[in-house]
């Protein structure tokens, strides 16, 4: 599939991706975060769980460099490992609303009668706002992190076919589809193999901008105590366990709020690099 | 419109009945024996067939009927709906207006400015404002203007009988946190309509007669600029409701949103199907006022 020339093409792309200064600054905040995630044994100082009662709300200091929470618990360590929470919800719900999402659209888009049966049923779980419908379906299921996952995949599904299809509906009027056809594909080969190709930028797109979108509401779930179980190191549950303590340990809920803010603003100056590079015509900047 | 609800209505049976996980063995707690479970679920109807269940639901649903809630003493769920309903409708209310004035203004003075240094700062503003979580946007505006600076109230909420202006003292920082998202959104879709229309000849010649420049920006280019940003105001709204749910719990304002967390936690299922019901046709609603006020604007579009 990949040609010399295409590889070329490729590397071009990249190349004025890294021109652009917020979209690298995007990377390297989310390398930071990978790294963070996979080495969070070696980097943080303390156990995130370990409760040590004698050390409870201690002030950021060098033993405990953003402070400690209400159990004595290291808010550094914590936070560290709070990557790992975002980034293994996030990851996943991409790839499950890419994956169903663009077998959605795809269908949709190319076929016009099942199109009004699907979109009508997309359209249902769009008719509520997303925190809404995600407290409802958490609220069935309880607190656990597959059930985080499944709930925000069912949330974001809708958003990723309704991309996915209106890229296929201006594919499918394409000469090449139109080739692909004389020559005798069928549907299924051109719905499955030669329309995805073409839709790729889109669903990469969608994807890092979802990915933003789930950081910050996984956070907020656990922050109103319908997502992550309480003992778990997520950022949202970190914000809400300094909640009640605004006044005398502001430290707890301050350093996690800082790194969320960091991952979601990274990820949409990746999503707003990817654009301007992979689709010209979406380029809103002015 | 009536399709849609069908589907959201729909929707939360699947969700509410469907989903794995017995509301009845929920509700009662894990001190429950069989038999109690047996008997709340003959009660609540859950032993009969889906179809016949998703008949009797929509039907009580058709008539108004929302069951009565488990933890209020058995009021009927419209009513605790309706006691709740002040405190929401006032902080979306005017979160939305805040965002919508905020939002346009700035968006169109950024326009304005291009490429000026100010423009560069509300480019930034409006990322960062995108990307943080607003519960802890909240919380540091509790803790610069509540606590360390103690020149708001940190939490609670006084209905608007006790009188506005303490309604509107309790009111402010909800208000922001709420809007913060929301004023963003606003702004850049502004600021980028704007650049389009202000690329136009029509500007140009109205600059070129002589019309007054904050005429031309105020009266021929947002004008004309307006209709996205009408459909972004109306998204944010959604938005604004499900954020709600967020900011109540922050600041302990007794709202529908927190009424929603507080049954999640006390297992009150006809509360929660309920105030999600209130929601989506709320947000209906407002999708089709949007449509409304388009024709109204731009008297072009037609449907």
């Amino acid at each position: 599939m990949i040609n010399t020339k295409e590889k070329s093409g490729s590397r071009r792309t990249l190349e004025k991706f890294m021109k652009n200064p917020t979209a690298v600054f995007g990377v390297v905040v989310l390398l930071v975060m990978f790294i963070m995630a996979i080495f969070a044994g070696q980097i943080a100082t303390h156990d995130p769980l370990e409760i040590n009662p004698g050390d409870r709300l201690m002030a950021p200091g060098p033993a405990h460099w953003f402070g400690t929470d209400r159990m004595g618990r290291d808010v550094f360590s914590r936070v560290v490992y709070g990557s790992r929470i975002s980034l293994i919800v996030g990851f996943s719900v991409v790839t499950l609303t890419s994956i169903f999402g663009t077998f959605l659209g795809l269908v949709s888009g190319y076929f016009k009668r099942l199109d009004e049966v699907i979109m009508r049923i997309l359209d249902g779980l769009m008719a509520f706002p997303g925190l809404i419908l995600m407290i409802m379906i958490m609220a069935v299921l309880g607190r656990s992190l597959v059930n985080v996952i499944i709930t925000l995949a069912i949330v974001y599904v809708p958003r990723m076919a309704r991309v996915v299809r209106g890229a296929v509906l201006v594919q499918k009027e394409q000469t090449y589809v139109e080739a692909a056809r004389a020559i005798g594909a069928g549907p299924m080969r051109i719905l499955f193999v030669h329309i995805p190709r073409n839709c790729i930028a889109p669903i990469i797109i969608q994807g890092t901008m979802i990915f933003a979108y789930v950081v910050l509401a996984e956070s907020a779930l656990s922050f109103l105590g319908v997502g992550m179980p309480p003992e778990t190191p997520s950022w949202g549950v970190v914000i809400s366990s300094g909640k009640v303590f605004l006044r005398r340990a502001p430290w707890i809920s301050f350093f996690s709020g800082i790194a969320i803010s960091l991952c979601v603003l990274a990820l949409n100056s990746i999503g707003d690099g990817l654009r301007d590079v992979l689709d010209p015509r979406l380029n809103r900047k002015g | 419109m009536a399709l849609v609800l069908l589907v959201v209505s729909i929707t939360i049976f699947i969700v509410m009945h469907l989903l794995p996980g017995d509301p009845a063995a929920i509700m009662l707690g894990p001190e429950a024996t069989n038999e109690d479970i047996a008997v709340l679920k003959a009660e609540m109807g859950l032993d009969k067939p889906v179809w016949i269940q998703f008949v009797d639901w929509t039907g009580r649903i058709v008539r108004g009927d929302l069951g009565n809630s488990i933890f209020f003493q058995n009021r009927s769920v419209p009513d605790v709906i309706a006691d709740h309903l002040e405190a929401t409708l006032l902080l979306t209310l005017f979160s939305l207006g805040l965002a919508t004035v905020i939002g346009i203004f700035s968006g169109v003075v950024a326009a304005s400015t291009h490429e000026s240094i100010y423009d560069r700062g509300f480019m930034l503003l409006t990322s960062m404002a995108v990307a943080i979580p607003n519960f802890w946007l909240g919380l540091m505006l509790v803790l610069g203007f509540a606590i360390m600076i103690p020149i708001l109230p940190a939490a609670g909420y006084s209905p608007l009988s006790q009188g506005v202006w303490s309604c509107l003292s309790y009111l402010v920082l909800p208000s922001i946190t709420l809007a913060a998202g929301a004023v963003a959104l606003i702004a850049r879709m502004t600021r980028a309509c704007m650049l389009d229309v202000l690329r136009n000849d029509y500007i140009r010649t109205a600059k070129a007669k002589g019309v007054r420049q904050s005429f031309v920006i105020f009266k021929h280019a947002l004008r004309n600029a307006i209709i996205p940003v009408v459909t972004v105001i109306g998204m944010s709204f959604a938005n604004l409701m499900g954020g709600a749910v967020v900011t109540e719990s922050i600041f302990n304002i007794p709202g529908v949103g927190r009424l929603l967390i507080k049954s999640v936690f006390t297992r009150d299922y006809p509360v929660i199907e309920g105030v999600v019901l209130y929601i989506a046709i709320a947000w209906t609603l407002i999708n089709l006022m949007v449509d409304i006020i388009y024709t109204l604007i731009d008297p072009r579009l037609e449907y």
